[in-house]
């Protein structure tokens, strides 16, 4: 395997996409993008494209999985046969049924379960285009559809990975590296409250390795914030904008 | 003791909004007596009370609330109505008739049937309890006619204004007969089609702009403009 990841960096420290070690993919992240959901989110992270929907609080459906004394959070996880470059089926597989868990998991410590007993949030996280990274993605944007949604929320729930490419510890993990790499440490994370809700670790680090992965990846959760905070709230500024516009026109009347 | 915030900012879920000596308000939440937002809405302190007013939420059910809701179905001794909240509400079939409901003399779709839309108050609600409604009092019941819309329910004290100012002003310029479903529908029932549209048109204006200043100057000029416009042919 060693011969194979040497090309994974370069000399001067160059990732195959031309990144730096610590160093993001480009991200776009849009709210409110589909009209038919309670709330939606896109992002677009390197070259991962992701929609996210969320439904609700509403009455359970099947009526036997709602819970007296709490909600129910259901997220379904899912590649579209086209995601990836051989025809995935689209059929659940079981990495999806497992991603689904892993990010309702992750979601779960931010909402307020315990507000709406007997109803259930549903998310929907549809993976248009695949490139490594792909539940740290969702997770980023799965939160700002429940957030925009209108479902209480202790705070936005941020993804990010870090992993060791070459001996090196890098951030953001595409597809090659997370394939010819040492090892993937997803870490999602909720920034204000300073709480981890997801560490995983997929390869051998040593306790060093480790711990500096994870501060990295922490540290790539907190830039990744700031462009969810903006992306939220661009979604409401553009009201206020319009009406800035609708006054000037009423002036000049 | 300080706050994190400006008057009216647009703040989102997680954003620290103040530190030791404040309550917390609507839709925010302490922890290790720091006040946090839940929502996406505007802040808003009131004498060392956090409020926020949100943007974006759906509508909980309270006892003694107006609401607007549509039957979704029709069952053995009443009907489930839509309320657009996350519970379901009922509404008993002896309620409705007014006397002992027997199921072999009444045919419950011949009172109400699905899809129709009742104003109704809710008597009832608890955790563990979906709402229960009711018709008996006057002004309830059955929607015959008028225009039904919707708009987010934490905007409905904003189509009411302060001391109900804002409400009766658009019902006495457009001469429109309103009533505000607390789960953020409305209805809106006038004399022409053309009085119905421009309380809708006036009342979305007030949905989209509620949280700017000068709403009443601009909805009162909007209303007279438009008055003119509809006496003039």
């Amino acid at each position: 395997m060693n011969d194979k990841s040497s090309k994974l960096i370069d000399k001067k420290g160059i990732r195959l996409d031309g990144r730096k070690a610590d160093e993001l993919r480009p991200l776009k992240l849009q709210v409110g993008v589909l009209s038919n959901a309670d709330g939606s989110a896109y992002i677009e992270h390197g070259k991962n494209k992701i929609l996210a929907a969320a439904f609700g609080p509403r009455e359970m459906h099947p009526k036997h999985l709602a819970l007296a004394d709490r909600m129910v959070l259901r997220c379904r996880y899912h590649m579209a046969p086209f995601s990836v470059q051989e025809r995935k089926s689209p059929a659940p597989s079981r990495r999806e049924v497992e991603l689904s868990k892993v990010i309702r998991e992750s979601l779960e410590p931010a909402l307020f379960l315990e507000l709406y007993p007997r109803t259930g949030v549903d998310v929907f996280i549809e993976v248009l285009q695949a490139d490594g990274g792909t539940r740290c993605a969702s997770i980023t944007a799965a939160a700002l559809a429940i957030a925009d949604a209108g479902v209480p929320m202790r705070d936005l729930v941020v993804a990010c990975a870090a992993g060791k490419v070459d001996n090196t510890i890098v951030l953001d993990l595409h597809d090659e590296e997370d394939k010819l790499g040492d090892a993937d440490v997803p870490v999602a994370y909720m920034p204000s409250l300073d709480a981890v809700t997801l560490l995983q670790m997929d390869g051998i680090l040593t306790p060093d390795e480790f711990q500096r992965a994870v501060d990295m990846a922490m540290n790539g959760c907190k830039k990744i914030y700031e462009m969810q905070k903006e992306a939220l709230k661009t979604k409401y500024m553009v009201v206020k904008d319009t009406e800035e516009k609708e006054e000037d026109e009423e002036v000049e009347e | 003791m300080p706050t994190y915030f400006e008057k009216k900012q647009l703040v989102i879920p997680g954003e620290l909004l103040a530190e030791g000596d404040y309550l917390p308000g609507e839709n925010t939440y302490v922890d290790e007596n720091k006040i946090y937002a839940q929502r996406i809405g505007l802040v808003d302190v009131d004498n060392k009370k956090v409020n926020m007013v949100a943007l974006r939420a759906f509508y909980v059910p309270k006892v003694g609330d107006i609401v607007i809701g549509t039957v979704a179905e029709v069952g053995f001794n009443g009907w489930t109505v839509n309320i657009k909240s996350p519970y379901n509400a009922m509404l008993r079939a002896s309620d409705v008739l007014s006397r002992p409901f027997k199921p072999q003399n009444d045919e419950l779709s011949a009172v109400l049937s699905a899809g129709d839309l009742i104003v109704a108050k809710i008597v009832s609600y608890d955790r563990s309890h979906d709402p229960q409604l009711t018709v008996g009092e006057p002004g309830l019941g059955k929607i015959t006619r008028g225009q039904i819309l919707n708009v987010v329910p934490t905007k409905i004290p904003r189509v009411i204004g302060r001391k109900g100012s804002m409400i009766s002003m658009i019902k006495q310029e457009t001469n429109c007969q309103i009533i505000l479903g607390l789960n953020g529908v409305i209805l809106v029932t006038g004399k022409t089609v053309e009085d119905e549209e421009l309380a809708i048109t006036v009342i979305k204006k007030i949905e989209q702009e509620s949280h700017t200043s000068g709403l009443t100057d601009r909805i009162t000029q909007m209303l007279k403009e438009n008055k003119v416009n509809v006496e003039e042919p």
